[in-house]
């Protein structure tokens, strides 16, 4: 089945930016009641690390850009459900002071299919990373430094082909 | 010519241009938010982040042509040949790091 040949138009999309912290397992609960009738809610929980390139990370500053960041995480909501069949979408992303092991971003997707609501994670994630207007700034043992691009996000944002 | 993301409010000074940076090169330059008038030398993103350049030592050092710099206009990503109209926002960053 060609993903691209859906068009249905979701029940919801959702779309948090916020600095407070959030519990992956509360916003799962409340999707999956949310979601009575899809039959699938896929999530990915993202997680400060507290290592990175080899060095202990104590803490992590994000940065963003008020009003684009929350635009651009929309418009890809918009797009993963033009993509596939999903009954519905949310996005939470967290700004600010965060440590490490704390939850930093949260994509859950329900559908009719598993494999809709996979890849639509998936895209999410791989998208908002080489998209969303989101910097980190790492506290090391030897001071402050931002966060550089990775090749393997780009890459993995290229497999699903040229952003719209 | 790639399409032109519009403004979603009218900015009330109809003859300025409004220039956000973020992150290292907001860091770099030292501030946050810039106006600059707009002029026939600010035609399109790529011309406005040349006179950006020209502001000051700190901004030709954080806006150098051989470090990675990405740009929006009234809040989308774009590609610097877009053309810019007056009252519109420019902003110029690193490439992003979220997740």
């Amino acid at each position: 089945m060609d993903p691209a040949h859906y068009s249905s138009s979701p029940e919801r999309i959702e779309v948090r930016v916020q600095a407070e912290a959030f519990q992956p397992g509360q916003e799962l609960d409340r999707w999956c009641a949310l979601s009575v009738g899809a039959g699938a809610v896929a999530s990915f929980v993202g997680l400060v690390r507290d290592l990175n390139l080899g060095d202990a990370v104590s803490a992590l500053h994000l940065e963003h850009y008020p009003g684009m960041t929350e635009k651009t995480l929309r418009g890809m909501c918009d797009q993963a459900c033009d993509r596939w069949q999903l009954s519905s979408l949310a996005v939470i992303h967290r700004f600010g002071d965060l440590l490490p092991s704390e939850p930093i971003v949260m994509v859950m997707a329900s559908s009719a299919h598993r494999a809709d609501a996979f890849s639509a994670c998936e895209f999410m994630m791989d998208f908002l990373k080489t998209q969303a207007p989101f910097w980190k700034r790492e506290q090391t043992a030897t001071g402050p430094r931002w966060v550089e691009e990775r090749a393997s996000d780009t890459e993995a944002a290229a497999r699903w082909g040229a952003p719209t | 010519m790639p399409l032109r993301p519009s403004r979603a409010l009218k900015n009330e000074s109809e003859t300025m241009i409004v220039i956000r940076y973020f992150a290292s090169i907001r860091e770099a330059i030292g501030t946050d938010v810039e106006h600059l008038p707009f002029t026939a030398a600010a035609s399109t993103v790529g011309a406005v982040l040349d006179l950006c350049r020209m502001q000051s030592e700190r901004h030709t050092a954080a806006l150098a042509s051989n470090k990675p710099i990405r740009a929006a206009l009234n809040q989308t990503l774009v590609s610097l040949e877009v053309a810019v109209q007056d009252g519109d926002e420019i902003a110029f960053f690193p490439p992003v790091t979220g997740g």
